[in-house]
């Protein structure tokens, strides 16, 4: 089989990436909407209702870059694992829009109430801390990188685990009374996670054998 | 739960009693009332005082007042309350009056109504969470009511409390609330009293739509919206200081007072400013916030306190 061939007819990789830029399409149309008559789209409050839209689609993101690799051990398709990347940039992008649409909505555009709400409120100290910890991994995120840190970078690129938790505290306490969605990705997360240390937990035991070297994380 | 629910529920004979009760308290004007739910009809007859708009700040649009609500019982979205209220009966409807009262009470809220006059209040809502509405309530206030049952001497609180009832409030049929139902709240008496404090029973010329608390709700304009307590269905006379939902939930982010104060900081919320709704893309409408809600008359309530401290 020619890989070069392979490659051209890879639907997979386009179709992915506007799955996953949708959510970006629908928020664009719904800044049209809104142009046309303010409140059609995000009711009252649309400073609150943009970052609030932004970031679900983050945390979700991120919940699918986690659940790329045990889904690709999960249906033996291990060439999954290529889209991996393209779901963690997505992941960056909703986060750092996010951030963006707080910044610029919620905090007017004010770097000293955010350094404030940074300082005080612990739900905005995790969210930043996440975003923050989201750059390096996008950055390294390219195979170059890849091949110059070596077994460094994924040691790196755990981060994402703690990223991921980060995300959830920042739900959270970010909610008032409600606790459902906090609770779903919480638990989302634990059993991503589980997965990961079960399998590390069999290998030490020696029941799953040399799987490592051949599927990566 | 289920014992909860059928407490509240219509029992003709009491309703009877009660009827008498407040008749022969020598309550006027209850017989040019016919007993009905507050309707449109009802609000159209009563009629109400066309209240003062407040200089240089626009109402906030019906549309936006009536779909943006925290109500938890019916979901804590801010548009599930609009979504789902209409689930929530509201005729018939009865409020208990209890505790340190002379003439405790179990009364149909048209009776509970009757020969009181309505009048408009536009005031300004800020909730908790920095957003903020101007809203034209129809209502009448607290202290008419209240003393309509002769509070005694001990009388120092009044507690408030919300309907419950799951099968029309799916707020409180979900398992992730960390609400421990009913919704209670309270003010000191003399808070209570203060001319400012109303109960609205409807708003922008009509009845109360559920999302805002129909067919009774307490508005408190110079504390956060919280302590506004929605479909009220207890009111308690209390020597000691009652319970507050939020209180309850979070002692350390909400007080028993809580009192617009833009020098407090929320642990969530900067308190120092806030949007006034509708806050859109293009203008975010970001104003300073104003202590006591820019209600400054109540400010003798608190003298002395320290309002870091009673927040």
């Amino acid at each position: 089989m020619n890989p070069v061939r392979t490659r051209r007819v890879d639907w997979a990789r386009p179709a992915l990436f506007v799955a996953l830029a949708t959510p970006f399409g629908l928020l664009a149309h719904d800044f049209w909407l809104e142009l046309q008559s303010p409140g059609a789209a995000f009711g009252a409050d649309a400073g609150e209702a943009v970052t609030r839209y932004l970031g679900e689609w983050a945390i979700r993101m991120l919940m699918l870059t986690l659940a790329v690799s045990p889904a690709a051990r999960l249906f033996k398709r291990p060439r999954l694992v290529r889209y991996r990347r393209v779901c963690g940039l997505f992941a960056f992008a909703y986060a750092v829009t996010h951030f963006a649409a707080y910044l610029a909505l919620l905090a007017g555009l004010s770097l000293r109430g955010v350094l404030e709400d940074f300082i005080e409120r612990p739900y905005i100290t995790v969210g930043i801390a996440g975003l923050l910890c989201l750059v390096p991994l996008a950055v390294t995120s390219t195979r170059g990188w890849q091949r110059r840190l070596g077994s460094n970078w994924r040691r790196l690129h755990r981060l994402i685990y703690a990223i991921g938790a980060l995300a959830c505290v920042h739900l959270l306490w970010l909610s008032k009374g409600g606790y459902g969605e906090a609770a779903l990705y919480g638990a989302l997360l634990i059993v991503l996670l589980g997965e990961r240390v079960a399998r590390v937990a069999l290998r030490r035991r020696g029941a799953v054998g040399n799987v490592r070297g051949r599927r990566g994380a | 739960m289920a014992e909860r629910i059928r407490s509240y529920e219509i029992t003709p004979e009491s309703v009877w009693l009660s009827r008498r009760a407040v008749l022969g308290a020598g309550v006027a004007g209850l017989a040019a009332w016919p007993s009905h739910a507050l309707s449109q009809d009802w609000l159209g007859q009563r009629g109400f005082a066309p209240g003062a708009p407040i200089a240089d700040e626009a109402e906030t649009p019906f549309e936006y007042a009536s779909a943006y609500n925290n109500f938890y019982e019916f979901g804590s979205d801010k548009d599930d309350p609009s979504r789902h209220a209409h689930e929530m009966t509201v005729d018939p409807w009865t409020v208990e009056v209890s505790g340190e009262v002379a003439k405790p009470g179990k009364i149909g809220i048209e009776d509970l109504l009757g020969g009181i006059d309505l009048e408009e209040r536009i005031y300004r809502l800020r909730c908790v969470e920095a957003w903020s509405m101007v809203i034209p309530w129809i209502g009448f206030p607290v202290k008419k009511l209240i003393e309509r049952f002769e509070p005694t001497g001990a009388a120092q609180y009044v507690a408030f409390e919300t309907l419950v009832r799951p099968s029309e409030m799916r707020g409180q049929r979900s398992f992730f609330s960390s609400i421990d139902w009913p919704y209670v709240e309270g003010l000191r008496l003399d808070e209570a009293y203060h001319p400012l404090a109303i109960f609205a029973v409807g708003m922008y010329g009509k009845v109360l739509p559920n999302q805002n608390g129909a067919p009774l709700r307490l508005v408190v304009p110079w504390k956060y919206g919280f302590k506004s307590i929605k479909s009220i269905v207890g009111i308690r006379l209390t020597r000691r200081q009652p319970p507050t939902t939020w209180n309850l939930l979070q002692a350390r982010e909400y007080g028993f007072y809580a009192n617009v104060n833009p020098a407090v900081d929320h642990p969530r919320w900067s308190q120092k400013t806030e949007r006034r709704l509708p806050s859109s893309l293009f203008a975010p409408n970001r104003i300073d916030t104003k202590p006591f809600n820019g209600y400054e008359e109540v400010a003798p309530l608190y003298a002395g306190m320290n309002l870091r401290k009673h927040f």
